[in-house]
């Protein structure tokens, strides 16, 4: 059995997830990433995505989050999200209007600096989209 | 001197305004309970942005790469004072304790001639910034119709701060609120957000950090994503300090016009008692003298 290490899945509005893991599967920016105990320390931004967590006790939670950034150290790694809600809870309604702010954004944008930043924001969320609804 | 029927009356509308005083105190206590717990729950990200941000810029070390965001403009020519007051009043001298240190920080600052433009979150510290400040204040954020603040505020202040400050509207960025430091006390802050100045990595930071972090992307490339993310977080950690110190005030003010009114209540039925027993008084003295002049 893989050693547990301490994770930590924070939002702006409160602390969601500190606890003893096996397990953490992260959406960084450049590309997914697993950690487990002893991971070398990094620092990452990740885009909106899934975070499934597997706890000590073997039980997999998956966390929906908005971009953010993971701070990650042998001892452990915390998860510093602009906003993040289990899956069980997301509000349809609401990443529906995330991707419509963000298609506005990719309309609104005047260069191509921010137009493509803003393209791949949208395809990002829609991914996403597309990886909660069928479950 | 007020007739019998006047002082009943009196009296009776002051017990209704006690009784009003009352369960806004005991609505505010709820709040506040709740503002607190709000305000505690958010402590444990802002604690980790700062230590990962001072871990971040020791990395880079001062660098060029630092973003304008940090370093700033180089000049200190324009003030945006973003002043955070709460929307409703009846609660002490909270707003205008608040709107006093901005209204100073605002005469200094035209004194040395710079320039100030103001923000207001909230409608009481607009109402009263008005009165002096019409011409600089650019906008005013209502949040009025907000039931629990929520980071989505913070970061759309947030985010009209810094697109006013990529289109180089301003210089040096100063939030005013209110520090909640217990219910009775609340004081009235400054802070700088723009240029926010390098965090000095504190001893704990040090010591997480004293492994090399691998930075994924670059650091400078975080750094530009943190910033911002850091001044909305500033943005919403003053927003609930301000609910909480809001809440509080309340409380405290509501909890004193309740003790006014109960002493008012009391002189007033002395005044009351008094003034019957001596109406009784006068009629019998009319009455036994009638009688004896028979």
């Amino acid at each position: 059995m893989p050693e547990a290490f301490k994770f930590e899945l924070v939002s702006p509005e409160r602390l969601l997830v500190s606890e003893q893991v096996e397990s953490v599967v992260i959406p960084g920016a450049e590309g997914e990433m697993t950690v487990m105990a002893h991971h070398a320390p990094v620092m990452t931004t990740i885009k909106p995505g899934v975070v499934t967590v597997k706890t000590a006790e073997g039980k997999a939670e998956r966390y929906v989050v908005f971009g953010g950034f993971a701070d990650i150290v042998p001892a452990g790694c915390t998860l510093l999200a602009e906003s993040a809600v289990h899956v069980a809870d997301i509000d349809r309604a609401d990443l529906a209007r995330r991707i419509q702010e963000a298609r506005e954004d990719v309309a609104d944008a005047k260069d191509d600096e921010t137009r493509s930043k803003a393209e791949q924001f949208l395809s990002q969320l829609t991914t996403l989209e597309g990886a909660i609804l069928p479950a | 001197m007020p007739s019998l029927k006047d002082l009943r009356n009196r009296i009776a509308s002051v017990k209704a305004t006690q009784k009003i005083t009352k369960a806004m105190q005991m609505v505010a206590a709820a709040k506040l309970r709740r503002a607190q717990e709000a305000a505690e729950a958010a402590r444990p990200y802002s604690e980790r942005m700062g230590a990962v941000l001072a871990n971040i810029t020791q990395a880079i070390g001062g660098g060029g790469e630092a973003p304008a965001l940090m370093t700033g403009t180089g000049k200190d020519d324009v003030h945006l004072l973003v002043v955070c007051t709460a929307e409703r009043g009846l609660c002490g001298g909270f707003n205008s304790q608040i709107a006093r240190l901005a209204r100073d920080h605002i005469r200094k600052l035209l004194a040395d001639g710079k320039q100030v433009k103001i923000i207001c979150v909230g409608k009481k510290g607009f109402d009263i910034l008005r009165r002096d400040y019409a011409a600089l204040i650019l906008e005013r954020v209502d949040l009025r119709e907000v039931k629990t603040l929520g980071f989505v505020n913070a970061d759309a202040i947030a985010k009209k701060v810094i697109q006013l400050f990529n289109e180089g509207g301003f210089d040096i960025c100063t939030l005013f609120y209110s520090q909640f430091k217990s219910v009775i006390s609340q004081v009235p802050t400054t802070q700088q957000i723009i240029p926010a100045g390098m965090p000095t990595a504190t001893a704990e930071a040090t010591d997480g950090g004293s492994a090399v972090y691998e930075y994924e992307p670059e650091p400078g490339e975080i750094l530009s994503d943190l910033i911002p993310r850091n001044i909305s977080v500033q943005v919403f950690r003053a927003l609930l300090e301000n609910a909480a110190g809001e809440m509080g005030a309340k409380m405290s003010a509501m909890d004193n016009a309740t003790r006014n009114a109960g002493d008012m209540i009391n002189k007033l039925s002395i005044t009351y008692n008094r003034q019957r027993q001596a109406q009784i008084t006068k009629e019998l003295i009319e009455i036994i003298s009638g009688a004896e002049a028979l």
